[in-house]
């Protein structure tokens, strides 16, 4: 059954957005996929998005046969690295990564953020999410669009086993590389998570 | 696949109502027929069309609403006009016109000058640069998005009375009047 969009106020995102310096123009990066509300918000502020349809990339390369186990493919991960961030033309200012890196294994989630880590400028913010609760077996993936600086609108658009337990220490551990990592926790199963390169 | 219109007898055969006039893209496997798209005409009457069972390789210069549904490869262009790559449609090109409807593939350069309309299932790898955009859920989109604000017309300021370039004899008379910038 289709899980209704639900509305939800989004601290993390309001701290992002005011991370932005908007008097130049800035570069971003939205790892989920392109929508027209997001583009709308985040063009509006005067950036230049650069949109990389992040779970499509993950399907084109990973899809066929055991999702995870393909994860530990190095010639999968080579080409899937490529496909995500090579042409890509950073340096960025910032990056939506919104809830895509739940769904990778440690070998390849690692080799990501370092990627994430390498094509953010000093000091730019990148937003992820995470599922809060680590004993699920599966959960959601959804779509996020932006409303309004405050909250976004999430629309679930399916389910999967998370690549690995995300608890907060393993989080902070991930983006040890980073200067700071800030959690916002909230009255949900989501996790909102902002990272400063 | 094409959808057609309600309105439309499911038995016609393709172009066989038309009376417009042949396509200035002579030598190209094209035809004038109405539009078969229910959810986006290319227009309200017809646009030149590109089968699913062609494929070009070239430059096309469109001046009248085109719908690719084949596959082309190198550049399109339709100024003033929409253009439309169907469901079937795989265009590996630069990608010029008015508005652009993607239902199907696209790789390559895609600029607007009013509005860029991805649907779902449509995938589009290349930048974007229009005044608008639409991308439906389920649309693949990579790329930069460059989004052109349409230039506010200026309020026209009170001018001046326009004023003829001072004459030598107008000149020499500010001069003497002390109106020159002081140094």
């Amino acid at each position: 059954m289709a899980v209704p969009p639900q509305t939800r106020v989004s601290p993390a995102l309001q701290q992002f957005v005011r991370s932005l310096d908007t008097t130049r123009e800035l570069r971003l990066l939205d790892l989920g996929g392109a929508n027209s509300a997001n583009i709308q918000f985040m063009t509006q502020l005067g950036t230049r998005l650069y949109s990389e349809d992040f779970f499509a990339t993950l399907e084109d390369c990973f899809g066929d046969g055991d999702y995870y186990e393909n994860q530990r493919d190095p010639a999968r991960i080579d080409s899937f690295l490529i496909q995500t961030f090579s042409e890509q033309r950073g340096p960025f200012d910032g990056a939506l990564v919104w809830d895509c890196l739940q769904f990778l294994r440690p070998s390849l989630l690692e080799k990501t953020v370092d990627h994430l880590h390498r094509i953010l400028e000093p000091g730019a913010h990148l937003l992820a999410y995470f599922y809060a609760d680590d004993r699920s077996t599966v959960v959601p993936q959804y779509n996020f669009k932006i409303n309004d600086e405050n909250g976004i609108v999430v629309t679930q658009r399916g389910e999967m086993p998370p690549g690995q337990p995300f608890s907060n220490r393993n989080i902070e551990r991930l983006f040890e590389d980073f200067s700071s990592t800030k959690f916002f926790l909230s009255r949900d199963s989501m996790r909102e998570v902002l990272v400063r390169r | 696949m094409w959808n057609r219109r309600k309105d439309e007898p499911a038995d016609r055969p393709m172009g066989s109502s038309s009376s417009a006039p042949a396509s200035g893209n002579e030598g190209m496997p094209m035809q004038t027929m109405p539009s078969r798209f229910e959810n986006d005409p290319p227009s309200p009457s017809r646009a030149a069309t590109i089968g699913k069972g062609v494929s070009i390789t070239g430059q096309i210069f469109s001046k009248e609403d085109l719908i690719i549904d084949g596959e082309v490869d190198g550049t399109v262009e339709a100024h003033d006009h929409k253009l439309t790559i169907g469901p079937n449609g795989k265009v590996k090109a630069t990608i010029k016109a008015k508005d652009i409807v993607i239902l199907g593939v696209v790789q390559g350069n895609v600029e607007a000058t009013e509005k860029i309309d991805i649907k779902k299932d449509a995938r589009l790898v290349g930048d974007i640069k229009t005044a608008r955009i639409a991308i439906e859920d389920g649309a693949v989109f990579k790329g930069s998005i460059d989004i052109v604000r349409a230039e506010t017309p200026k309020v026209a300021a009170p001018r001046p009375q326009p004023v003829a370039a001072p004459t030598a004899a107008q000149q020499s008379l500010a001069a003497s009047a002390g109106t020159e910038p002081k140094r």
